[in-house]
């Protein structure tokens, strides 16, 4: 397959890959045929790929000495109006946050792709997804949002990487991918489109430095020292991210209906693990669905409010890889109208089947178990009460 | 009258009509016309992307007229890699300090010199930190005064001053490297050669290029423009003497 150019379109059959080589083709599918790297576990396969690959298809290729620089040399390299990607994971995607909010402050396309590890600090090498707050909150310094993308197959991820294209382009705003280590490291048999074709894109002509030929200079900067000019720039991003929440916001439900008493969030690999999960409860007569975020910003709110508030659901259990993260946008969106509950493993401990289902059916036995007597209790108070009104009224 | 009129001096196409924001006596501002004039008379403006720093020359591109990108704290070189390996056709230099280039831009300039990035570097050294309000840079004297070392710099303590383009031409990687001064007209001269070099060496495509310029900083020296062109002479060129410490012809010889 690598025999072939990039750009081609060529139909090519289902082909076994590692999701981090197949992530790699993807961008340079999408047209993204400028990288800069620096290795680290577990995401190196990407740069390993693209230095073979690269020139193959007349693209940039380089490692730089930092991933401090890596983002900062994305930064000059997405300046050209060009498509730029990069690579990293956790504790060097901590370091590219300088020039990840530069870039969202001045409004630069790029696609950086964060395949995670456990953390906190040097942490471990094994799949987390304890980068969530980082990925979503901000993690540099400002007001500014990530387009974050949370693919939770190989074939989803390398749909995802082109979407990321696009969608950094369309906003002209750093979009991160989040991919757990599961992600990057797992071989799966991925389809790569027969030709690549995008929706039109406004023109990078009236924002890049291409040299000021016959027009006034221009200037690439996050800098606005007049506080309402800055105050402006952060208007101009805030309705950009208000735009994205209306129209970006992408989920998946797996075995929703109105058997479901419990409602699972899940993203990732954590979600896959989640769909056999409620399989296996199926087979044993317990039904329970999926609610999948596959853009965790903007997070799908407006759909997991109706999934999580129907009549059916009597609580929402959120499972991620990490002490809790998305569980707390999920709280927001659910404002108190069902008990959200969670479970997690963390350090690169990816949770099995069993754990789960066992933590569903404590959850039916204890907090359903529980509320249900707390509900059979109030209900005997509130008849008490009319019994006793009643009485009063024939006294 | 009029067929008698000969224009002898006037502004750099390269530079905007604007009022300078820059201190009295500062020479950011004969800098910034050497490397304008420069680009006029190479006739690489319409091409030419430039990397402002942080620091007093942050807002660098107010006054030149062509494309520009503001970069983070030191990361000017990273910035300007990245641009020109996009764009090798087209002119790319940065415009530094020497606490952005010698401090906390240390590992991106040094990398990008070794890896022979096709960029040109004008690196400006007043061995303080102006912007912030005169602190201790890499580049501060042994027992100079400043905010942050209020009893002057003590080597035993924070180290020797660097001395930049010599630590660079230790690299192997060829390139073009040269301090200049721009205290008096014959130093400005000479600098501006040195400038027009270093972009000579860009758009042939040979190698990277930094030109090192010593200049002054009355307002945070404490010194009126004439005794800082006189400290300068007087403290800081024995320190950093002047002159080609490397070019490529040289390095490629070894």
């Amino acid at each position: 397959m690598r025999s072939q150019e990039a750009g081609r379109n060529i139909a090519v059959a289902k082909v076994l890959m590692k999701g981090n080589e197949a992530i790699a083709e993807a961008a340079i599918r999408a047209g993204a045929t400028n990288y800069f790297c620096y290795p680290i576990t577990p995401q190196t396969e990407v740069a390993e790929y693209l230095a073979r690959r690269m020139p193959e298809v007349g693209g940039v290729f380089l490692q730089a000495e930092s991933e401090v620089a890596v983002g900062n040399i994305i930064f000059g390299a997405a300046s050209t109006g060009k498509r730029v990607f990069t690579s990293s994971s956790s504790p060097g995607i901590s370091l590219m946050q300088e020039a990840i909010s530069y870039m969202a402050g001045a409004q630069l396309p790029c696609v950086i792709l964060n395949i995670m590890r456990g953390g906190p600090g040097l942490g471990g090498i094994l799949p987390a997804q304890s980068d969530y707050f980082q990925a979503t909150k901000g993690g540099g310094h400002g007001d500014y949002r990530l387009l974050v993308l949370a693919p939770s197959t190989i074939q989803e991820a390398v749909d995802l990487t082109m979407l990321a294209c696009h969608l950094a382009d369309k906003y002209r705003n750093p979009v991160m991918i989040i991919g757990d280590g599961m992600i990057g490291q797992m071989m799966e048999p991925v389809e790569f489109p027969e030709k690549y074709t995008e929706p039109e894109l406004p023109s990078n002509d009236e924002w890049a430095a291409t040299g000021a030929k016959g027009r006034k200079p221009r200037v690439i900067k996050s800098l606005f020292l007049d506080p309402y000019k800055l105050e402006d720039n952060s208007v101009v991003l805030y309705k950009k991210y208000q735009q994205m929440k209306k129209e970006e916001a992408r989920f998946e439900l797996y075995k929703t209906s109105t058997k479901n008493k419990i409602l699972i969030v899940s993203y990732g690999t954590m979600a896959r693990i989640c769909q056999t999960v409620i399989d296996e409860l199926e087979a044993e007569g317990v039904s329970v669905g999926l609610f999948r975020p596959i853009t965790v910003f903007p997070f799908p709110e407006e759909a997991l409010k109706k999934e999580a508030t129907r009549k059916n659901i009597e609580s929402v259990l959120t499972v991620e890889m990490s002490m809790g993260q998305m569980v707390e946008d999920v709280e927001k969106v659910i404002a108190g109208q069902r008990p959200v509950l969670f479970f997690g493993r963390t350090g690169g401990i990816v949770p099995t089947p069993d754990e789960v289902k066992e933590r569903i059916k404590n959850l039916i036995k204890k907090e359903h178990g529980t509320r249900k007597q707390a509900a059979k209790t109030a209900s005997k108070g509130k008849t008490s009460t009319k019994s006793k009104a009643k009485s009063k009224k024939k006294g | 009258m009029s067929e008698q009129t000969k224009t002898i001096f006037s502004r750099p196409e390269t530079l905007q009509e604007t009022v300078t924001h820059y201190c009295p006596g500062c020479t950011h501002g004969v800098i910034h016309r050497l490397v304008a004039e420069v680009i006029d008379e190479l006739n690489i403006r319409e091409r030419t992307v430039g990397v402002a720093p942080v620091g007093c020359s942050v807002l660098i591109y107010n006054y030149f007229n062509c494309d520009f990108l503001e970069a983070p704290h030191g990361r000017a070189p990273a910035l300007a890699t990245g641009f020109k390996r996009l764009r090798p056709d087209m002119i790319v230099f940065t415009y530094q300090g020497d606490g952005d280039l010698a401090s906390i831009g240390m590992g991106e300039i040094v990398h990008a010199a070794n890896r022979g990035e096709k960029f040109t570097t004008i690196f400006v050294n007043n061995a303080i930190y102006g912007m912030t309000g005169g602190q201790m840079a890499p580049t501060t004297l042994p027992g100079q005064i400043t905010t942050t070392c209020p009893a002057g710099r003590i080597v035993e303590q924070v180290g020797e001053p660097i001395r930049m383009v010599e630590l660079l031409a230790t690299l192997n990687t060829p390139a073009y490297l040269e301090r200049v001064a721009v205290n008096s007209p014959l130093q400005i001269i000479k600098a501006r050669k040195a400038i027009k070099k270093a972009f000579q060496y860009q758009v042939e495509g040979r190698c990277f290029s930094l030109v090192e310029v010593l200049s002054t900083c009355p307002t945070n020296w404490g010194k009126t423009p004439a005794e800082a062109t006189r400290w300068l002479e007087e403290n800081m060129m024995p320190y950093y003497p002047l002159g080609r410490v490397k070019t490529p012809e040289r390095s490629e010889g070894n």
